[in-house]
C-alpha cells in the first residue's frame, strides 16, 4: 500500500479508503525521548494541515498535523502506556492514529518516500 | 531553559564558544541559547541525564559571565547589591547569591568567591551583559570589574565525578561542597570549586580557552565521563529544585517569594543595607504574598512553563519550569502559589491545552542532594 509524506514529517499509509497516520524516523530523531503522546479521539473531523496530536519530548510539545481531511476511526492506545514506541519503532507500532480519507485528491501533493528523503536531506 | 533565548530583531548573531567544533564532532546538536550556540544534547536527554546521576557528565558552560571583582572595600561594595555576607566569606570558600534591584526583585542569581586577592563572580550568560552594566554602574570607582572572557568553564557533574578529575587534578578530591582553590593542569593555571547545578556532587572547572578542548578530551577519555548537553543540565537541575533565571527568577519576583531565603545570611537580615531590603525583610517577617513551590503530578502529561495554577475555579499561579523527570520517571514542576497554598500535599491543577491536570504541591528537591560537605563524611 502506498505510503506519502508530509513536510512537517508525518507519514501516511493508504489501504482503500482507510489511512494510518505517524510521524517518521526522522521526525522522532529530532524530538528525541519521547513522554507523552496525545492522540485523537475516535470520531474526531480532521483537517488537512490542522491539529491533530501533540507528541511530548523531554524536551518541548509539538503538534502532529492531520495530512489529509478525514475523520478519526482509531487512536494507538499502545501509545499511552509506552510512548517510547514513537522512538523505537516510529514507522511501525508506533502510529498515531487511524482516519477516513475525506479527499484522495490532497494525497497527489503530498511526496513519496524518494522526495521525502530528498527533502531531509536538504533540511 | 528553552531552545532559542533570542527575542528577535535586537538580537545580535550567534556567537561561537570555543568549544563549538568539539561539540559537534561529538555528534552535539547545537541550537541557540543566551546568543551562542550550545549542544541540546548528544545521544539523548533521558539518557544523558541518567548517566549523570550515576557517573560523570561534562557541561560546557562557557557561556556564563566570569568576573573577577577587586579593589579596597570591595566585600562592603558587594554587600551593597547582594544579600550574602561577603565579609565573612573565607577564602576558598563561595556563595550563592542574588544580585538584586532596587525594589528587591531579582536581577540575576550567581556565585561569589572569596579568591584572597578578589572575588570571583560567575553569573547567567543570559543576562551577563546586564549584570555587568548594572555591577559597573554601581560599584564604587576604587573597585575594579573584569570581565575574563578568555577563560571558559566546564562542570563536571556525579557520582564519579571526584574520580575523574583527581585524575587530572589530585587536590579536587581534597575540596569540600562550596570550596573552591586555584590549581595547574598541563602548565594552566586552572580554577576549582566542588559545586554545580545538578544535585549531583560535581565541580566547575574554569581553565584558559587555549585548554578547554584538551582538558575536555582527557575527561571524556574516561569510561566514567560524557558529555552532556543543556537538556539534560535543565531537567537535573529541575529535580534537584534549583530556580533557572529569566524562568523561575525574574525582576517581579523577590528572594522570599523564591524560597531562596537561605542567600540572605543572618547579619544581613539584623543589618539591612542591600537593595529592597525593606520589601525582603517584611516577607521574612511576615511572609511572602506568594512563594515557588514543587509539584508533583498526577499521570504522564507533562505540564510546562507558563502553565496556569488553579484552585477550583480560581486561577491561583503559574508554572515556571516543568518537564518529564527522568530520574522520577513522571512529569515534575515548579511555579509560584499563594501562600496559602504553599504546603506540602495541597492539592492545586495545571491547565494544559484546555484540560485540568491534577498536581500535588511538595517539598523539594525532587532528587535528594549528593553534596560532599565534609571530608570522609
Amino acid at each position: 500500500m502506498p505510503r506519502y509524506y508530509t513536510e512537517e514529517h508525518e507519514w501516511i499509509d493508504v489501504d482503500g479508503d482507510v489511512a494510518t497516520v505517524g510521524i517518521t524516523d526522522f521526525a522522532q530523531g529530532q524530538l528525541g525521548d519521547i513522554v507523552f503522546v496525545e492522540v485523537p479521539d475516535t470520531g474526531a473531523e480532521l483537517s488537512q494541515g490542522g491539529d491533530a496530536a501533540v507528541v511530548e519530548s523531554v524536551k518541548a510539545a509539538s503538534d502532529v498535523y492531520a495530512p489529509v481531511d478525514g475523520t478519526v476511526t482509531e487512536g494507538n492506545g499502545q501509545l499511552e502506556e509506552d510512548p517510547a514506541l514513537v522512538n523505537s519503532d516510529p514507522e511501525g507500532e508506533g502510529w498515531f492514529f487511524r482516519m477516513t480519507l475525506g479527499d484522495k485528491g490532497q494525497l497527489d501533493a503530498l511526496m513519496n518516500a524518494t522526495e521525502y528523503k530528498a527533502f531531509c536531506d536538504n533540511l | 531553559m528553552t531552545e532559542t533565548e533570542q527575542t528577535g530583531e535586537e538580537a545580535a548573531p550567534t556567537a561561537t564558544l570555543p568549544l563549538d567544533a568539539w561539540h559537534r564532532a561529538k555528534g552535539g546538536r547545537m541550537v541557540e541559547f543566551a546568543g551562542y550556540w550550545m549542544p541540546i544534547q548528544y545521544e539523548g536527554i533521558m539518557a544523558e541525564h541518567l548517566w549523570t546521576r550515576e557517573n560523570a557528565g561534562l557541561f560546557d558552560v562557557s557561556h556564563m559571565g566570569q568576573l573577577l571583582i577587586s579593589g579596597a572595600g570591595v566585600a562592603e561594595a558587594l554587600e551593597a547589591l547582594v544579600p550574602g555576607d561577603i565579609s565573612a566569606l573565607k577564602p576558598g570558600r563561595m556563595r550563592y547569591s542574588l544580585l538584586l534591584a532596587e525594589d528587591g526583585g531579582i536581577l540575576d542569581d550567581l556565585m561569589i568567591t572569596n579568591e584572597g586577592d578578589q572575588f570571583g563572580v560567575v553569573v547567567n550568560g543570559a543576562v551577563k551583559w546586564e549584570d555587568i552594566g548594572h555591577l559597573r554602574e554601581n560599584l564604587p570607582d576604587d573597585v575594579t570589574l573584569n570581565h575574563n572572557e578568555d577563560y571558559g568553564l566546564l562542570a563536571l557533574q556525579g557520582p564519579k565525578a571526584v574520580a575523574a578529575l583527581a585524575r587530572l587534578v589530585p587536590e579536587a578530591a581534597g575540596l569540600v561542597f562550596m570550596q573552591a582553590i586555584p590549581a595547574e593542569w598541563r602548565g594552566h593555571p586552572i580554577g576549582i570549586s566542588r559545586s554545580g547545578y545538578t544535585g549531583e556532587d560535581g565541580f566547575e572547572i574554569s581553565l584558559p580557552n587555549e585548554a578547554l578542548e584538551a582538558f575536555a578530551d582527557a575527561l571524556c577519555a574516561m569510561d566514567e565521563v560524557k558529555p552532556i548537553g543543556l537538556g539534560a543540565r535543565d531537567s537535573l537541575r529541575l529535580e534537584a529544585g534549583l530556580p533557572l533565571y529569566g524562568h523561575d527568577l525574574d525582576p517581579a519576583t523577590d528572594p522570599v517569594e523564591a524560597d531562596l531565603g537561605f542567600a540572605i545570611s543572618k547579619r544581613r537580615r539584623e543589618e539591612g543595607g542591600f537593595p529592597g531590603a525593606a520589601r525582603i525583610l517584611g516577607h521574612l517577617e511576615d511572609g511572602p504574598p506568594r512563594k515557588r513551590v514543587g509539584l508533583t503530578v498526577d499521570g504522564k502529561l507533562p505540564v510546562r512553563e507558563g502553565a496556569k495554577l488553579f484552585d477550583g475555579e480560581d486561577e491561583i499561579g503559574v508554572v515556571t519550569s516543568g518537564g518529564f523527570a527522568p530520574s522520577v520517571g513522571a512529569p515534575i514542576a515548579m511555579g509560584y502559589v499563594p501562600a496559602g497554598h504553599a504546603v506540602p500535599g495541597k492539592a492545586v491543577a495545571a491547565e494544559v491545552r484546555g484540560k485540568r491536570v491534577p498536581c500535588t504541591v511538595t517539598a523539594m528537591p525532587f532528587v535528594p542532594h549528593r553534596y560532599v560537605r565534609k571530608q570522609g563524611g
